[in-house]
């Protein structure tokens, strides 16, 4: 019995790693970013210029960072909504049991494209084209990158939502289409609204993704930290503020100290999304 | 009838917005399979690079990133089996496993360039690893290990209780059931959720960014404690930040054709293993 | 007040409990319960659906651990044994308590494997001996000449009830004193639990069986004893020929003659 005991101990404390490198990663960043917040105080990081490197003062305000995340994750939220939502519909009420088993994987196969592929691919072929269409002198943008955050973010955005609308129970719809309504109606008047829960959490947690996603926004939005609210102007985001510089800083610089104040706050917009997620999932019996 | 035929333009829509996704995805591979082909031979897998990328082949990149993966699986797999079993099979429901469970889905949510920044402070600095194969591949650990404990428990979940039943009433103890009548078992569905995490940790760049990647490094690591190249920060320094970007773009397309035939690759063994022991044990 | 002890003045008493009360969280499931039952008999519980007769079975082999939230009061004695007692071993409980659950549950393994499996983990590991506990298993539970040329095939390829047999086979094989069988051919075809019948009246003489079931005709044709079950009490526990053909209270007879439940 003794080897019994010595296996769950064992068991139990690989499973307390997962609370213990929460716990890490928390003190690691703060630990990292804490010495800025004495001198020169967080005050500096409210600051509206993000010049790290100056030989005349430096500033190291993270609001032209926020303000490119949340440019290029709202737009790309804006077409990955409809997309995944109509996509999730198609495949969950509308496609065939054939079909169904060949699109799930196809969509599977999207979300394993590494990003730094897709942001290949958006250097390479994406750009060229919004800088023609546009007219613009470079097609490095915030489009661009918001593009292709919706090809990252569609996958795990269709398959959360079709995991809730196949979650809705099949009564409600023989309910529906016994009072005379369409497959249509059904699916918007009732299997959506009954849904809506579950894709909203979906929603949440592909924005968690597009906040956090790096390598395909470094390489196409051109990087350049101006606060903007143009889709076609160039913008830089965290992840990739973070990303691009902090191989050239000096360890334990301002700078440095300022890349880590960057990681904390995606640390927390993504972990407060993650949680507001799993609470609606759990409240409205959603969770597996 | 009317009614019927402004739905059929709504079926269609919807049709076209699914096929939409399906065509993008398709011409992303095409275009990365039309164009990195040609420049793809055995040469470019076996050689070195030369001239700092601009000539010669992926070598240290290809087996950098396989010995990231190697250290990573070393050291994501028994850590987040055991963790899956704990859940699985010994978790009571109380205020810890709750803990546990948030942990799981904070960890699973942390952006990949936080785990860089992480890794970083961690184990490249304080615990002064370096930037090396070890402080890179703990820290694409910790990333896909939210991933391995989800699929493992959902794996060891799905064995039917009977089993457990049966072999604890033959007086098996807990621990002799799990090794011999639920681990097995679930094994192929551990495996292959595995695989994809591991797929994830391969096209990963921005945790390596800051903990292992070497920007240029024409040889092979001797031990864990060097530095290596990997696939795909490899891709993403020839395509931004070579002085003659456009020249190398033949490279640059069989770098992720490499990169995603890795990937891809992955995939395809998981979804062969799948198939294979589901032939082999039915319930 | 319910009399425990319906038998002959020399009977053994191999399992004895004593007001047992079982929780499943804040829910009674059984309420104070003392019972004798005798070995080298068969013993049939019945009574209506979630009356507690499975969850009191389950007590004797200590299954009910192996759910979160339960707790007992009472006292259980095998062969005298509190089998409840801090730092009793379930383990050695389980090799001398052998169970065959309601749905027929091989691994899957081959048919040796599973015979073999509870010598395997007691210990033994000479192929010969093995081979030959599991042969003796087979024959006992009457399906060696079905499965003698196919011992190596996987077990999920059996019918319904050859699967029961072999879970029987797999039971005897770690050498028990007691049986106890949760309902073993609810799930099974008319002839299928024919054959398991007759199998439990070749063990009765070498065995205590304890048999849970839900078909009165079941208990009658097999059991010696019966317990009935209420919501949870113990009602009555005869001769099984006592209680089907003069029961000594009214539910019982109301329940048998399907009055109810």
């Amino acid at each position: 019995m003794w080897k019994d005991k010595a296996m769950r101990l064992l068991m139990l404390s690989a499973a307390s790693t997962s609370i213990f490198l929460v716990v890490l990663i928390f003190i690691f960043l703060v630990k990292e970013a804490a010495p800025f917040a004495l001198k020169p105080g967080l005050d500096a990081l409210f600051d509206r210029q993000w010049i790290p490197v100056s030989f005349v003062q430096e500033r190291y305000g993270i609001l032209p960072l926020i303000t490119g995340s949340a440019l290029v994750t709202g737009l790309s939220m804006l077409f990955t909504i409809p997309l995944s939502v109509l996509g999730a519909i198609y495949i969950a009420e509308i496609a065939s049991p054939v079909e169904r088993e060949i699109l799930k994987p196809f969509i599977e196969l999207l979300a394993s494209i590494p990003s730094v592929v897709l942001g290949f691919f958006g250097l390479v072929v994406l750009a060229p084209l919004i800088k023609t269409f546009f007219g613009l002198g470079t097609g490095l943008s915030a489009l661009t990158g918001a593009l292709l955050l919706t090809l990252m973010a569609i996958p795990t955005v269709i398959s959360l939502s079709e995991d809730a609308i196949m979650s809705v129970p099949h009564a409600y719809k023989d309910a529906s289409r016994a009072l005379g309504a369409s497959d249509l109606q059904t699916i918007f008047q009732v299997i959506i609204p009954a849904a809506l829960p579950g894709i909203i959490a979906a929603i949440m947690l592909g924005t968690g993704r597009v906040i956090g996603e790096t390598m395909a926004v470094l390489m196409v939005t051109g990087n350049s930290a101006l606060m903007t609210w143009s889709p076609l102007a160039p913008v830089r985001t965290m992840t990739a503020t973070i990303a691009a510089e902090m191989g050239e800083v000096s360890f334990g610089s301002l700078h440095y100290q300022a890349l880590f104040w960057i990681g904390l706050v995606l640390l927390a917009v993504t972990f407060l999304l993650n949680i507001i997620a799993q609470r609606v999932l759990v409240r409205y019996g959603m969770m597996k | 009838m009317r009614r019927q035929y402004s739905e059929q333009i709504i079926y269609v829509l919807i049709r076209l917005v699914m096929y939409s996704i399906v065509l993008v995805i398709g011409y992303i591979l095409f275009d990365i399979i039309r164009h990195g082909l040609p420049a793809l031979s055995w040469e470019f897998v076996s050689q070195y690079p030369r001239k700092s990328g601009a000539e010669g082949g992926i070598l240290p990149a290809i087996v950098g990133t396989l010995s990231l993966l190697v250290g990573t699986i070393a050291v994501a797999l028994p850590l987040g089996i055991c963790s899956a079993i704990y859940l699985s099979e010994y978790a009571e429901q109380n205020r810890f496993t709750d803990m546990i469970r948030l942990a799981i889905i904070t960890l699973a949510g942390v952006p990949s360039i936080v785990y860089g920044l992480f890794g970083l402070g961690l184990f490249v600095l304080f615990l002064n690893f370096g930037t090396s194969i070890l402080a890179g591949s703990l820290t694409l650990a910790c990333m896909i290990l939210p991933t391995i404990i989800v699929s493992s428990e959902e794996a060891l979940r799905a064995v039917p209780r009977g089993y457990r039943d049966a072999s604890l009433a033959l007086g098996a103890t807990k621990w002799e059931t799990i090794r011999t009548n639920v681990l097995p078992y679930s094994l192929s569905g551990i495996i292959t959720g595995s695989i994809l995490g591991i797929g994830r940790a391969a096209g990963e760049t921005a945790p390596i960014l800051l903990t292992v990647a070497a920007f240029y490094l024409p040889r092979l690591p001797n031990s864990i404690f060097d530095q290596v190249m990997a696939l795909p920060y490899h891709l993403y320094i020839l395509a931004t930040q070579h002085p003659e970007a456009d020249k190398v773009l033949p490279l640059q397309y069989a770098t992720a054709l490499v990169l995603l035939l890795l990937v891809l690759g992955l995939s395809l063994g998981a979804i062969f293993i799948r198939i294979h022991f589901r032939k082999k044990y039915r319930w | 007040m319910v009399e425990t002890s319906p038998f002959p003045a020399d009977t053994e008493h191999v399992i004895t409990a004593r007001q047992v009360n079982f929780f499943y969280g804040a829910t009674q499931a059984l309420f104070d319960i003392s019972m004798d039952i005798p070995g080298r008999r068969v013993t049939a519980f019945i009574g209506p659906s979630g009356c507690g007769k499975s969850t009191f079975l389950r007590i004797f082999n200590r299954m009910n651990d192996t759910i979160a939230g339960t707790r007992l009061e009472g006292d259980v004695r095998i062969n005298g044994e509190d089998i409840y007692e801090n730092g009793s071993n379930v383990v050695s409980l389980r090799r001398k308590v052998g169970m065959v659950f309601q749905k027929s549950n091989p691994f899957p393994k081959s048919i040796f494997d599973n015979v073999a499996y509870g010598p395997r983990i007691h210990g033994t590991k000479d192929r010969q001996e093995l081979a030959e506990i599991v042969e003796k298993s087979l024959v006992r539970s009457a399906l060696w000449d079905e499965v003698k040329d196919r011992l190596d095939t996987n077990a999920i390829g059996l019918s319904g009830g050859q699967q029961q047999r072999l879970c029987i086979a797999r039971a005897l094989a770690v050498g028990p004193e007691i049986l106890l069988m949760d309902e073993p051919a609810s799930a099974l075809d008319p002839k299928s639990t024919i054959r398991i019948e007759d199998l439990i009246g070749e063990l009765r003489n070498d065995y205590t069986i304890v048999i849970v079931t839900h078909n009165m005709q079941q208990a009658a044709r097999i059991s010696d004893y019966t317990a009935f079950f209420y919501e949870g009490r113990l009602v009555e526990f005869n001769p099984t020929k006592k209680i089907f053909t003069k029961p000594r209270e009214k539910q019982t007879e109301d329940y048998i003659t399907g009055r109810f439940g």
